[in-house]
């Protein structure tokens, strides 16, 4: 039987590695969910920002948070070109899941040329220790991007509920041509939230960076929990995202603790199955 | 034209003569190989997740062959390398070795990276009567193929042999471990081996405390890194790939607890070298760079300009460890066999692979016992003063170099 302090401690993980599953998938969920667009891209956006956290850290000396003040607004306008093109090309629907696809290929091609497929590792030049709780440790790092992901999520959750901004994205996602016609300039909110979409890839890179070992194909590692966050946390709903990657990122870590860790994997697809079979209003 | 081709004034042929002499001169006399290129396919992981240590296989790959077309190539004929890109995945190593026999019409193929891939080479070889030497196969009972030819020494029974230079150092240290936590990646080598481990420390009558499997491409090691800690081991054996065993440790030391004892598998050399918590770990090779290893055949030769090649292509660990060697020696016992037997005919080469020693860079390498496997070579490094160092057996650690345990 675990202990009490063991499972106290697969709780704390949990709950922090939903944040950056809720950070990822914030991305996924505003574009399909408001967009129409299944831009899986974001994923290799992602480890394009972790890469380039790495490189301005360990080539340039800059520390992640300024390395942040330079990618994350640049991703922002990466992700309003990328729009701008999918638009432009009128691609959408299950063609932009293969379309975001092959960019994903190309930006690993692309992360590979540059910093070839070994493994890197962002160090840091100081140590960074875990919070004490009581008899638990809360890593820091984990702890802050678990904040910035919930600050995020709520925010976006917030400004779709309760602003005109949001008012109008929310209309053109379900009648673009009504939306239109009530004065909404949705092209130019679709390129807004574009951008914010890349930019909350960006945020959740630098965290990659600083939290984990960098290889070029583990962005694919992501895919398969992010679209069950995404699923269960409903498309669209930034807080559903950020509550679903807890979820999931608690049952994995739970499953870790009391059975053999190799059953993790499958904790996101059952849990997923389940509320498909169960149709809660929610989902 | 015709005209004045023909004639060559005295100065000039007396000039030719001179220039031709002062090249003899500062360069010895050998034959550039010539002809039809010698046309050895194979593939590697390029992309995916076993491309880290491809790479390491490409770049041995490049350098042994533009050395021996700087020599005489194979049979005085230039050497050409098809590398195709399988992406890490068996089935499409499977599909391109079919192609590189049956449309690109090698003349010889040599193994992919790693286990899974190689065998599914392995079926092709065999159903093309190609034979197949091979870098890093880890399950050798399934290597039934007789024309497959492993350049790793792992012997025949790595499960029973690999872990036993790991238990004898612990065992000969003041403090032998009592209790042992197993952490094995499902990854099909590492687990076979570290099944091997379990029934090692189980025969030395060591305490399994705790025991894991968890998924090759483990996000998240906050829980595992819990479950160590809780289980309080002497020692902790990670069956692990590549940087697997690095997370664990990382998330470990969140958790303020690194054990006091650690041995990785097959880890990423580079990654655990540099990181805080990896010093003095523990880990499996055969080969490292240092003497007696640098003594062996090829290594002179091989080491400086694998470093070279390593730093122009941006590896962050540009040392020539067991990977390196086990890629290399695979060459040099594809060369063996064609200078053994001149000719480039895979019967008569796998004959001679069976009836001769090759002295490798790895070693002496017999190929006469089980599944062509000859004795195990297996060793223990560890990281020492942030450098990879073989300690056991000790007469393989370099002069004065003790293992560093607690």
């Amino acid at each position: 039987m675990p202990s009490l302090n063991l499972l106290g401690q697969a709780l704390v993980s949990g709950v922090l590695i939903g944040g950056l599953y809720g950070l990822l998938g914030l991305g996924l969920t505003l574009s399909w969910g408001l967009l129409h667009l299944i831009n899986i891209a974001y994923f290799g956006l992602a480890f394009l920002s972790a890469y380039l956290t790495y490189h301005l850290g360990t080539v340039y000396h800059l520390e992640p948070w300024f390395s942040g003040l330079i990618i994350v607004p640049v991703f922002f306008a990466l992700g309003v070109g990328l729009h701008w093109a999918l638009a432009r090309f009128r691609v959408s629907g299950l063609v932009s899941l293969l379309v975001t696809f092959g960019f994903i290929v190309v930006i690993e091609a692309v992360i590979q040329l540059a910093w070839t497929a070994d493994f890197r590792k962002l160090e840091l030049p100081y140590e960074v220790p875990s919070l004490r709780l009581g008899r638990l440790y809360v890593p820091t790092l984990e702890l802050i991007a678990w904040v910035l992901a919930s600050v995020f999520a709520v925010f976006a959750w917030a400004a779709l509920r309760w602003t005109y901004f949001g008012k109008a994205v929310r209309a053109a996602a379900e009648d673009p041509a009504i939306a239109a016609s009530f004065g909404i300039n949705h092209r130019a909110n679709a390129l807004l939230i574009a951008g914010i979409c890349a930019a909350s890839a960006a945020l959740a890179g630098i965290f990659i960076a600083l939290t984990t070992t960098l290889a070029p194909s583990q962005m694919f590692a992501w895919f398969g929990v992010v679209f069950a966050v995404v699923i269960i946390g409903g498309l669209g709903n930034p807080l559903g995202a950020l509550i679903a990657g807890v979820l999931i990122g608690v049952a994995e870590s739970m499953t870790m603790a009391i059975t053999a860790p190799a059953w993790a994997p499958l904790v996101a697809f059952s849990l997923l199955i389940a509320l498909m079979i169960w149709q809660p209003r929610w989902l | 034209m015709a005209k004045h081709a023909g004639r060559a004034s005295r100065r000039a042929v007396l000039g030719g003569i001179a220039g031709t002499l002062g090249l003899a001169a500062v360069r010895p006399l050998r034959a550039a190989p010539s002809g039809q290129p010698v046309r050895v396919g194979s593939t590697l992981a390029l992309t995916g997740p076993l491309a880290q240590t491809s790479l390491i296989h490409k770049a041995v790959g490049e350098i042994y062959v533009s050395l021996l077309n700087k020599k005489d190539g194979l049979l005085g004929r230039p050497v050409e390398w098809i590398l195709l890109d399988d992406q890490s995945k068996p089935d499409v190593a499977r599909s391109l070795y079919e192609k590189l026999i049956t449309v690109d019409k090698v003349d010889l193929v040599i193994g992919p990276y790693a286990t899974g891939n190689i065998l599914a080479a392995m079926g092709v070889a065999q159903r093309y009567q190609k034979m197949l030497i091979q870098h890093t196969f880890g399950l050798p009972h399934l290597a039934k193929y007789e024309m497959q030819f492993p350049a790793s020494p792992i012997g025949p029974e790595p499960n029973k042999s690999a872990p036993i230079p790991i238990f004898d150092l612990l065992a000969a240290t003041k403090t032998p471990p009592k209790t042992v936590a197993v952490v094995a990646s499902k990854f099909p080598s590492t687990h076979f081996i570290s099944q091997g481990a379990r029934a090692e420390a189980e025969k030395r009558k060591i305490k399994e405390v705790l025991y894991l499997e968890y998924e090759f491409g483990t996000r998240d090691w906050g829980a595992i890194a819990a479950r160590i800690k809780d289980a309080k081991p002497d020692f902790v054996y990670f069956g692990a790939l590549g940087v697997e065993s690095v997370q664990a440790l990382d998330a470990m030391k969140k958790l303020d607890y690194t054990p006091p004892r650690h041995y990785h598998l097959f880890t990423a050399p580079g990654p655990l070298m540099l990181a805080a918590e990896g010093n003095n770990a523990l880990a499996y090779t055969y080969f490292e760079e240092h003497p007696p290893f640098t003594a062996r055949p090829g290594a002179a030769e091989m080491i400086p300009l694998y470093r070279d090649k390593a730093k122009q292509l941006g590896i962050p660990y540009p040392y020539f460890d067991f990977q390196a060697a086990a890629s290399a020696t695979a060459w040099q016992m594809l060369e063996a066999s064609i200078k053994g037997t001149k000719s480039l005919d895979d019967k008569n080469m796998a004959a001679w692979l069976k009836a001769n020693e090759v002295d490798a860079l790895i070693g002496k390498l017999r190929f006469d016992g089980p599944n062509n496997h000859g004795p195990d070579q297996s060793k223990v490094r560890q990281v020492i003063d942030k450098k990879w160092v073989v300690v056991w057996p000790t007469e393989y650690a370099p002069p004065g170099v003790k293992a560093i345990l607690p």
